[in-house]
């Protein structure tokens, strides 16, 4: 097969390797071509090339800058290295506005060209700049990483010491994981979201499945547009899990063709999937269509029910944000909800889109004007409450209803705060009833 | 030599380096270590001591400073019966040794414990019991032998051809 430059190399080599070596899945088969290997076993100590490296203002450059300089290197591919500052933004005091100068001043120096600044969350801008190229190796200084595994990568968090090292030599090692598969049979119903299912999961599967990478598949998973995979791929974080990926396929390319970057060889990036005869350490398989909206209890993702076993609990504060839940295919969610309706007396409604051009799509297609005639709070693109770092936090005693991802004790403001998971969906029906409550009623009633 | 901390299990970054006091200094964070589980943790800890909890310790965000805190307050080691990735990887990063220990639960609050990572063992000096410990693979013990990732890497930057060993 031939071989163009550029990102085919990011892709297995020539498709007659796959008789001679033994089944891969499609994590197996990312790492082996990164570790320069013809196939790879789980539990196998392997060192990988990275072919794209990203952090934040928070565990980046701040960060970074006083270990490369007692290492006395500097990035090892400014081009490959991406700088987002989307926790900080916009500054809220003299420290907050130290860290964005010192991120800047690192982009600057170091050279780095690729840097969002103030402009959105880094889980959803690097897609959406067409970074994320199926078959990579990616390095992330955050948790959420695995989200651009939707589009067929190995993409895995690490802490800052790891960060520096890699953008300093371009290289780290890891253990091989084994892989999980989720394989979600049947289709969605109405008002249920991505989101439902990951909560779903984390009480099924549990937060625990460290050094594991979860695969996803399935009628519902091929059903999705790239926005709800990566909610999957975003969440797998939760489980705990090293990676998530769901395989390259049509909907993967239209979205990257779509964004002025198509996948050059779409036969190798369709040759990542897992092959038939791969090993699994589990495979579990769901119904996507008897899944009601689910909500998590204070303080884990883990704490999940379905909504109606906690309908009626009253709530202060809803807020869509954050990477896993402030797209605009969410504000839309939100929006189905929120049409002609108000938020309830006592409750605050906070919107943080997940980037300035969420913002301007919802204003260009009317979302926008929905959410803040029901009475929405338009808060500005980044982390915002999510990590307790931005505005919207929580008092002591407040209760909260949110469409981000974790719910741990104290992460949104006050340790005694309490704070409910659900989808888009779900919060804004919260937020209308100022109680928790099923959002398919909501939505059946504007149909009626 | 140290005394051992004991928590749970799920133990996550929320509660090692809670998000209200990220913007501030490494000491000031670490001061706040834990206190939603154990408020006199972050101010009776010394140096020496150990943590040891059930699964899935260092769960959730990929902050290093969940590490860095229980590094700046003076623990040796942690053990658990598991732990999260990214905090598995930070710890030892930062040259904190971070054990799977499956018997914790064996362990009780303020028992002595002395840990010989080298030899893959536990001593428990309150009870008189040792225990085997999961050896940790061989580059990851040479990381630590250099104090840390970022010693190890400056050792290998300066000699590239050097052997880890
Ligand atoms: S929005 Fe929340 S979960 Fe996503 S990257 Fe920011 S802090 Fe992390």
């Amino acid at each position: 097969m031939m071989r163009r430059s550029g990102e085919s190399k990011l892709l297995p080599g020539a498709i007659g390797d796959a008789e001679s070596r033994a089944a891969m899945t499609m994590v197996e088969k990312i790492i082996a071509r990164a570790a320069g290997l013809n196939s790879v076993k789980p539990g196998q100590m392997v060192t990988a090339k990275v072919d794209l490296a990203f952090a934040h203002d928070s565990s980046g450059p701040r960060r970074w800058r006083p270990m490369l300089e007692e290492l006395g290197v500097g990035l090892w591919d400014p081009d490959k290295v991406v700088i987002v500052s989307d926790h900080y933004v916009p500054a809220v005091d003299a420290e907050t506005a130290e860290i964005l100068r010192v991120t800047r001043e690192f982009v600057r120096d170091y050279g780095v060209r690729n840097f969002f600044d103030m402009v959105g969350i880094s889980h959803l801008l690097l897609p959406d700049h067409g970074l994320i190229r199926p078959g990579a190796f990616i390095a992330g200084g955050d948790s959420h990483t695995p989200t651009a595994g939707a589009f067929g990568t190995y993409a895995a968090g690490y802490g800052a010491t790891d960060m520096a090292g890699i953008v300093a030599t371009g290289e780290t090692w890891l253990q091989c994981p084994e892989t999980v598969r989720v394989i979600l049979n049947g289709r969605l119903r109405r008002g249920i979201s991505a989101k439902d299912v990951m909560l779903r999961l984390c009480k099924t599967l549990g937060l625990d499945n460290a050094f594991r990478a979860i695969e996803y598949a399935g009628t519902a998973v091929e059903a999705m547009g790239m926005p709800e995979r990566m909610v999957l791929a975003n969440m797998a974080a939760e489980l705990g899990a090293e990676t998530g990926v769901v395989a390259p396929d049509d909907v993967t390319f239209a979205y990257l063709r779509e964004r002025g970057r198509p996948v050059e060889d779409e036969v190798a990036a369709l040759a990542l999937a897992s092959d038939p005869d791969a090993v699994f350490a589990a495979t579990h398989v769901f119904d996507a269509s008897e899944l009601a909206p689910q909500i998590a209890a204070p303080h884990s993702p883990a704490n999940t029910f379905d909504v109606g076993e906690l309908a009626g609990q009253k709530i202060d504060q809803a807020y869509i944000g954050a990477c896993v839940g402030a797209k605009i295919e969410d504000l839309r969610m939100a929006a189905t909800v929120l049409k002609g309706r108000k938020v309830a007396p006592g409750v605050r409604l906070l919107v943080a889109p997940a980037s300035s051009k969420t913002t301007a799509l919802a204003a260009a297609d009317g979302t926008l004007s929905v959410l803040m005639e029901a009475g929405a709070t338009l808060m500005p693109s980044g982390c915002g409450a999510c990590a307790g770092y931005g505005a919207g936090v929580l008092a002591q005693g407040e209760v909260c209803i949110s469409s981000t991802n974790r719910n741990f004790q104290g992460r949104m403001g006050s340790s005694g705060a309490k704070v409910f998971l659900g989808s888009p969906y779900s919060v804004a029906a919260a937020a209308v009833v100022g109680a928790i409550s099923d959002p398919r009623e909501l939505l059946e009633q504007e149909a009626a | 030599m140290g005394r051992a901390f004991v928590f749970g299990d799920n133990v996550d970054t929320d509660l090692l380096a809670p998000g209200a006091y990220m913007k501030s200094s490494a000491r000031e964070l670490a001061s706040h270590c834990l206190e939603a589980l154990d408020p006199s943790f972050p101010s009776s800890v010394r140096q020496g001591d150990l943590v040891v909890a059930g699964a899935n310790f260092g769960m959730g965000s990929s902050r290093e400073q969940a590490a860095v805190s229980l590094k700046l307050l003076g623990v040796s080691a942690v053990l658990a019966t598991s732990f999260a990735r990214i905090f598995f990887r930070n710890a030892i990063n930062l040259g904190v040794p971070a054990v799977v220990f499956r018997q914790a639960a064996e362990i009780s609050p303020g028992d002595q414990l002395q840990i010989r990572l080298e030899e893959g063992a536990l001593d428990n000096l309150t009870t008189g019991k040792t225990y085997e410990l999961e050896p940790l693979p061989r580059h990851i013990m040479a990381m630590i032998r250099d104090g840390g990732l970022l010693p190890h890497l400056k050792r290998r930057l300066a000699a590239p051809e050097s052997d880890d060993e």
